[in-house]
């Protein structure tokens, strides 16, 4: 499934030494960065890294203090914030937040929150949505204006795990249908996407860099993440099982289950699956996860 | 039955609530109700620089209350205070100035009064043309304005980053809001202004779908209140402005009560497992 289409080679956004000070202080410098078409390039680093300033710089929120920042004219972006809440004296439905910034095509609408599994929750106001679903409301507003380049600061924060995997599968598919650059911020250390073709280690500058399995094993990741550095996990698509639409599983060996449970032998993660999203992609990750579960981690 | 001047404060408050049910919806999604307050009481100063110059009311109020703002934005970058403490300052600081002003010119007779309560039973007919006409211009631009408004109030950060330009929305927005108080100054006054930009707006969200059924059925419930309010002052013989406002109140609690339980209710029994 990834890679598809070849990525095309045209220049999204380039930042050169670029950096941004506040108050006398360097919040993040020296960031040299550079997304094509078709490329989805994640940033990871530890809280006050410069991630989320370093996306704010290249799609122009905030300006560089220091260095070049140079965008493709007329770039389209989709932009997912960090944070981001709605003022409950406002009535705001799925419906009225996906046009927030423009008028939509319905079948873009309804492709986008389809893709994401919230359909259903068209007319539903943002206030009463779970933090999951108000993210892949956001997620399929980005998505439908099919932008030239997608920022994603944290994209599946809240969502449950099984979620957190169909989505990033999701993105995946995104750049390689639509061939839009992707940057994205990851909020995990650990799980980036097998689909990255740059992984940026953050930390006020630019501690290392390259696709997830060099920056894995690099010294300088190890050191800025110190004993937390386990390694980098990503997808590996070995397809073994199959998600049927009413959102049970169907595994390798043809049994189906209601729910994907950590060492039932099927797999190793925790689907959770529930009917509000619906995608039947056969996948299969390995991965390394930090949660609170204490489940065994895959050491590098 | 009524005189040619109940007909006129009709038309006028009428044309007033239509155009500051939107403007008093953003107010409120953007919790900017102190920030209008701010602007509304540097009104006074307007009146009094107009006063003391004898430049034209309209244009000083207007030029006073965008001035005040701009202070306000420039004072918010430095960071030195917070925003509700600067509109404090502002706010009082701005009315006490005016007060002294036309205090000490003893050769200006005004009705302190109606500048701060309105005076809406003496609209001319001059009066209802600006307000129709400049309220109209109001709604047009905020037509205009209205999806960059709407984007940054949800998050300023993605309205910026899709081109919506948010900033320059937020200067605009912040001129129509000082035009629309010099208009309004002279129908429910200085001190009431912000309850006709709030109190119909919060009515409306119970009952409001989007934010444009909001924007529009705060308009209706503004005019509600301004047709209640001024037969309750012609009737009760009470000040006009006030009993606007006090109209105003009287159907956002209303909005609250039996009704809305009712409606509630009845929402209960048709999903609930009642025969």
């Amino acid at each position: 499934m990834l890679m598809q289409s070849k990525p095309r080679e045209e220049k999204l956004v380039s930042l050169a030494n670029a950096g941004i000070r506040r108050q006398g202080r360097w919040l993040v410098r020296g960031v040299d960065l550079m997304l094509r078409r078709g490329e989805i390039v994640t940033l990871i680093g530890p809280n006050g890294a410069g991630k989320s300033t370093t996306a704010k710089m290249a799609i122009g929120v905030l300006r560089a203090d220091e260095g070049s920042v140079t965008r493709a004219e007329n770039l389209k972006v989709g932009y997912v914030p960090q944070k981001l809440s709605v003022d409950w004296t406002m009535p705001l439905t799925v419906e009225r937040l996906m046009h927030l910034t423009g008028r939509l095509a319905p079948v873009a609408l309804d492709e986008a929150l389809q893709s994401v599994g919230i359909a259903h929750l068209l007319k539903a106001e943002v206030q009463h949505l779970s933090g999951g679903e108000f993210q892949r409301a956001l997620l399929a507003r980005a998505i439908a204006r099919n932008p030239d380049l997608l920022v994603l600061d944290e994209p599946v924060q809240g969502v449950d795990f099984a979620g957190e995997t169909a989505l990033y599968e999701l993105i995946g598919r995104i750049r390689d249908t639509k061939g839009c650059g992707i940057l994205m911020i990851s909020h995990d250390l650990h799980m980036v996407m097998a689909g990255t073709d740059t992984v940026i280690c953050l930390n006020g500058h630019i501690c290392c860099r390259g696709t997830p399995a060099v920056v894995s094993q690099s010294e300088d990741y190890r050191r800025l993440f110190g004993a937390a550095a386990r390694g980098l996990a990503f997808y590996d698509h070995r397809h073994d099982h199959t998600h049927l639409p009413d959102g049970r599983v169907q595994h390798g060996d043809g049994s189906i289950t209601d729910h994907c449970h950590p060492g039932d032998g099927h797999h190793g993660h925790d689907h959770g699956h529930s009917h509000d999203h619906a995608h039947d992609d056969h996948h299969n990750h390995a991965h390394d996860h930090a949660d609170a579960a204490g489940e065994h981690h895959r050491h590098v | 039955m009524f005189d040619d001047f109940f007909l006129r404060a009709l038309l006028a408050g009428i044309g007033l609530a239509l155009t500051t049910g939107p403007l008093g919806c953003l107010v409120v999604w953007r919790r900017m109700a102190y920030f209008g307050d701010t602007m509304a009481h540097s009104a006074l100063l307007g009146v009094a620089l107009s006063l003391f110059f004898e430049i034209n009311l309209l244009v000083s109020v207007f030029a006073v209350a965008v001035g005040v703002s701009l202070l306000l934005l420039l004072l918010q970058r430095r960071q030195a205070l917070s925003a509700d403490s600067l509109l404090g300052i502002l706010s009082h600081s701005t009315l006490a100035i005016g007060l002294v002003m036309v205090a000490f010119m003893s050769w200006v007779r005004i009705d302190l009064i109606a500048f701060l309560f309105g005076d809406i039973l003496a609209v001319t007919p001059q009066d209802i043309w600006l307000i129709w006409l400049g309220g109209a211009f109001v709604l047009v631009c905020l037509v205009f304005l209205w999806r960059p408004l709407i984007a940054s109030t949800v998050s300023h950060e993605l309205a910026e980053a899709e081109g919506l330009k948010p900033e320059r929305a937020r200067f605009f927005f912040m001129l129509l809001m000082a035009l629309v108080i010099a208009i309004a100054m002279k129908i429910v006054g200085i001190m009431l202004i912000t309850a006709l930009l709030i109190i119909p707006a919060a009515t409306a969200r119970r009952f409001s779908a989007s934010p444009e059924a909001m924007a529009v059925l705060a308009s209706v419930i503004g005019a509600l209140a301004v047709v209640g309010g001024l037969f309750g002052s012609l009737y009760g013989d009470s000040p006009s402005g006030p009993s606007i406002v006090v109209a105003a109140l009287i159907l956002f609690l209303a909005s609250f009560l039996p009704n809305a339980g009712r409606h509630l209710a009845s929402i209960r029994t048709a999903t609930g497992d009642r025969p």
